[in-house]
């Protein structure tokens, strides 16, 4: 089965939700009674046309101002893929909800004014796709029914674009543009006639032909160990199974291995998925592993590949999107986790403050701010393995959680 | 490889070791069903480490009560039952009366006390993002106060897949490792597992009246019913079970999975379209929801 996450963002009024309710509507997603739903409050309204963000916005305090707060996950399947559209809000507050989106997903749509063109918005969302390495980009030119489906707006915003592409720490992204209109559905599941100059796909034919399997960068193996299965009963009393998640690359049964923190070596025995046994097991699979030695491992642990080591760490660079509405002092203290391994750790220096605009980065004076991007040092109290974060997507982030509030504090990514 | 399945198996195995007194949320429908045979792989060959929970309203289908024990007692869990009818004999909450009465939001009460009675701080259930549009805003651990109360705009940002289940005492985080499923989803998990389900999720007859456009189970004096709403006997199923006073039948001949399944596809009308206790407002579950509801 083919999933594929999608993450949104556009500014205020661009037509996110507009957009999100027509694929809705035009792959027969929507029910009557959704539907209905949607007509009625639109009448409401005063509305002469289907409001379709009204299927999306799912807080009352969202209905009542007409914005997206907090991010809505949607839902639609055709014949060959199920969608998980994550809705994030546009605003300039509301970073941490675009982070959020984006960092669980394979792809991402940037919606663009066609009237307003590349704003400053737009700058944001492309910064935030290039620092979470987002590697299918979708700029949707949206409102094209309101430039009269001119060629050259469109030309003249994809150009604007590319221009800022060039800035861009991630230049293996692949940008696809498209103009569209989802108020009145031309070019989003449907083909438009009123787009004679375009030749390429429709938006869902597009995202029909992206691979999500193809996405997943391979790299060296990383199995944290999530849980140890001890079951002690009449059938299984030695039975000792390390439960966990592969990051990264393929485990095959007889593999050599290397255990983290000990650095210990041993082989995979058997892989059991149930009560299966696998020959292999493919990267975001949660299985269970057996080694043949009988070592002790426990949660936090790592499993790797022998030869294939990670950095041990107890000092870490990183690029930290800061999420909380308390600032960031320097000094301060933490719970980091990176996978199931959570060590105390201090932020002990703000280099930076990145403008999300590409001109680099400024003095943080000693804080981060909510929704502030900047780059730090941390100290830990233990070692963690870890690869930075442009190498191994899977095994180069971790969050801060506030050890007062218990609140996730931050998103790190490490350099 | 289905990527739904091992993404529910890894938050199920999150729950076990980041909680202490994790439990689950047992219905009797199909996405808790579900729930179980994911945990069911979760930990094998070990047994599922947690007790089943059912809130019984007083309400509930006997199809549904029997189903319930027959399942626990094969899988050997431990299954704890609390009455929302001993909440109202103590006077915690008051029966609804009239028309529409049903006991569907007084067992946030209940569920609250049993929290409280065995200490749960992680309540694991079967709530989908697909199903309504307050849970599409849910995150996957979801902290609720020491009322239960979701508090929406303080959510906790949920990045990649770490899951930060650290809490304060006396509160809880509930749970949802089939956030990311479809009802569609769910329903070809069940064929693919061959997963047994309640009867009423097929078609079957039973006396029916209709009331506001929806097809009510005719259960005197559980459900109320005016001497001008006539019962008849018709071939129904039900979409989702809650108990007879808070979900409505749909008509429907399908007896198998595939027949299910064939209709789903083709219904126009959306899962919880059948739950009555949807209909009472535009935001009646994020109200629920924040007053401690499942």
């Amino acid at each position: 089965m083919k999933v594929l996450k999608i993450a949104t963002a556009g500014s205020v009024d661009d037509g996110k939700s507009t957009l999100i309710g027509r694929l809705l509507h035009d792959t027969g997603s929507l029910a009557e009674d959704q539907l209905e739903a949607i007509r009625q409050s639109s009448e409401r309204k005063g509305y002469d046309y289907l409001d379709f963000s009204l299927a999306t916005d799912g807080l009352v305090a969202e209905r009542e101002q007409g914005i997206t707060i907090d991010v809505a996950h949607i839902y639609f399947s055709t014949q060959t893929t199920s969608y998980i559209i994550a809705d994030t809000p546009g605003h300039v507050e509301y970073t941490r909800n675009m982070v959020t989106g984006a960092s669980t997903s394979q792809a991402a749509i940037i919606l663009i004014d066609a009237r307003k063109g590349v704003v400053e918005q737009t700058y944001r969302h492309f910064f935030i796709n290039g620092l979470l390495r987002v590697r299918e980009v979708v700029v949707a030119i949206n409102k094209m029914d309101l430039v009269d489906f001119d060629q050259e707006v469109f030309e003249g915003i994809k150009a604007a674009f590319e221009e800022l592409t060039r800035k861009s720490p991630f230049p293996e992204q692949r940008i696809t543009f498209l103009p569209i209109s989802a108020l009145q559905g031309d070019n989003v599941v449907h083909p438009s006639g009123r787009l004679p100059w375009y030749t390429g796909p429709t938006l869902l034919e597009h995202l029909e032909s992206l691979d999500p399997a193809g996405f997943t960068e391979t790299g060296p193996v990383r199995f944290p160990v999530q849980w140890v299965i001890r079951p002690k009963t009449a059938d299984f009393p030695d039975f000792r199974g390390y439960a966990g998640k592969v990051y990264g690359g393929t485990l095959k049964a007889g593999d050599a291995v290397m255990l983290l923190p000990s650095g210990n070596c041993s082989k995979i025995r058997d892989i059991f998925f149930f009560d299966a046994p696998l020959e292999a097991a493919t990267p975001g699979s949660s299985v269970t592993l057996t080694l043949e030695d009988d070592l002790q491992l426990s949660r936090g642990d790592m499993i790797v590949k022998l030869g294939e080591a990670p950095r041990a760490e107890r000092e870490l660079s990183a690029t930290l999107c800061w999420m909380d509405h308390k600032p960031l002092k320097e000094g301060a203290r933490f719970t980091l986790q990176h996978h199931a391994h959570k060590v105390l750790s201090r932020v002990t220096s703000i280099e930076s403050r990145l403008s999300t605009d590409f001109s680099g980065g400024t003095s943080a004076d000693g804080g981060l701010h909510l929704n502030e991007v900047g780059e730090v040092r941390l100290e830990l109290a233990r070692e963690v393995y870890t690869d930075p974060y442009r190498e191994h997507r899977e095994n180069g982030f971790f969050i801060l959680i506030d050890p007062l509030t218990r609140h996730t504090a931050a998103v790190g990514f490490i350099s | 490889m289905n990527p739904l399945e091992h993404e529910a198996i890894y938050i199920l195995r999150e729950v076990v070791a980041q909680f202490e007194r994790p439990v689950l949320l047992f219905s009797g429908g199909k996405d808790s069903i579900t729930l179980v045979r994911l945990a069911q792989k979760a930990f094998y060959p070990g047994r599922i480490p947690f007790p089943l929970l059912h809130i019984d309203t007083g309400h509930n289908f006997p199809e549904t009560l029997a189903f319930r024990d027959r399942l626990a007692e094969e899988l050997g869990l431990r299954l704890i039952v609390r009455h929302v009818q001993d909440a109202i004999d103590q006077g915690k909450v008051v029966e609804e009366t009239g028309k529409y009465a049903s006991r569907n939001a007084l067992q946030t009460t209940t569920l609250l006390d049993t929290i409280a009675e065995f200490r749960f701080d992680a309540c694991i259930g079967g709530a989908r993002r697909d199903e309504e549009k307050s849970r599409a805003k849910e995150r996957i651990f979801s902290v609720r106060d020491a009322f239960g109360q979701w508090g929406q705009r303080n959510q906790r940002p949920e990045l990649f897949d770490l899951l930060n289940g650290e809490i304060e005492h006396g509160q809880n985080v509930r749970v949802f490792p089939i956030s990311n499923w479809t009802e569609l989803e769910v329903w070809k998990y069940i064929r693919q597992e061959k997963i047994a389900l309640p009867s009423l999720y097929f078609a079957h007859q039973r006396p029916t009246f209709v009331r506001d456009g929806l097809l009510w189970a005719a259960s005197d004096p559980i459900v109320y019913r005016s001497l001008e709403e006539a019962v008849e006997n018709r071939w129904v199923r039900f979409r989702t079970v809650g108990d007879m006073t808070c979900t409505a039948a749909v008509l429907s001949r399908a007896e198998t999975l595939d027949e299910v399944i064939a209709e789903i596809r083709q219904s126009r009308i959306s899962e919880r379209g059948a739950r009555i206790d949807d209909k009472r407002s535009e935001a009646a579950m994020e109200r629920r929801k924040e007053q401690g509801y499942f």
